[in-house]
């Protein structure tokens, strides 16, 4: 089984883990502004990247903290792990 | 207060098959003793020292013993306190009033948890069969903990010993029957050699 590296916990089994979507989606500044079209954008729309992809993760059977990951979506290898709040690291996929 | 602790009912009931464990594996229901759930922020983990009786733990997937109990690391800003001597609403209220000033929360959940004593010399392979953690006393000695699965069941794991021979398994009252079950199971392939005993 793949096993994926909590920031807090280290490695553990994917079964341990619930993927949370697309990381870094900010929540709109004022949402009452925006129009329909613009909201159903930040709902619903998300990148869809061959390659890597930066999302977030919970270690729902573990410490249950959520992280973010960047994950190549080619061939589902963790490329880097990394706390809420720290900026998406560089790394080569 | 040692007169009002009780011990799980689904675990006494299964009190007859532990005490047939193969040589090498004991059981123990542990009495159920008062747990609070302490939230804590990040700068402010001094402010439960005097309360906790000791500094709670930094380091993930760890524990340190406390007068009457202990203190489990759950999470960068979130701890379990044992105590086998205080009212759990006495326990709580006390926590609260030490990190509540911080920002930080103290909840009961005494009626969450209750605890397993695996013992023996076969302990830690028995455990394995059921975990993928590597529980080899040198990267998971006295000291450590994990909350992970064991068997199909979300447990809290604590290493007690150095030599893997003595666990602590904290599993919620609903899924102590199963893992109880499952343990006794496990344990048949620790029978020695020859006819096999009924378990
Ligand atoms: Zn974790």
């Amino acid at each position: 089984m793949q096993l994926i590296r909590c920031p807090w916990c280290g490695p553990r089994e994917e079964v341990e883990f619930h993927y949370g979507g697309q990381a870094h989606v900010a929540y709109p500044d004022d949402p009452a502004a925006l129009t329909d079209e613009q909201w159903a954008r930040y709902v619903f729309f998300r990148d869809n990247p061959k390659g890597a992809f930066a999302e977030r993760w919970s270690h729902s059977a573990g410490c249950r903290r959520w992280f973010n990951a960047v994950r190549d979506t080619r061939t589902y290898r963790f490329l880097a792990v990394y706390k809420p709040g720290e900026a998406r690291p560089e790394v080569a996929s | 207060m040692a007169d009002t602790l009780h011990r799980s009912p689904v675990l006494r009931h299964r009190e007859d098959a532990f005490a047939r464990l193969p040589e090498g594996l004991e059981i123990v229901a542990e009495p159920d003793v008062a747990l609070a759930d302490l939230r804590v922020p990040e700068g402010a983990v001094a402010s439960a020292t005097g309360v906790v009786g000791v500094a709670l733990p930094l380091e993930p997937n760890t524990w340190v013993a406390r007068p009457g109990g202990q203190v489990v690391w759950l999470g960068p800003d979130e701890w379990l306190v044992s105590d086998a001597d205080e009212r759990p609403e006495a326990l709580e209220a006390a926590l609260r009033a030490a990190v509540a000033p911080h920002d930080g929360a103290a909840v009961d959940v005494s009626a969450q948890r209750t605890a397993v004593r695996l013992r023996g010399r076969h302990a830690r392979a028995l455990l394995a069969t059921g975990c993928a953690l590597d529980l080899h006393p040198s990267v998971f000695g006295a000291g450590r903990s994990a909350q992970t699965t064991l068997g199909l069941v979300g447990v809290v794991l604590l290493a007690l010993d150095d030599r893997g021979e003595d666990y602590r398994i904290l599993v919620r009252p609903s899924f102590a029957g199963y893992l109880a079950d499952w343990l006794l199971d496990a344990a048949v392939e620790f029978e020695p050699p020859g006819p096999a005993a009924a378990l």
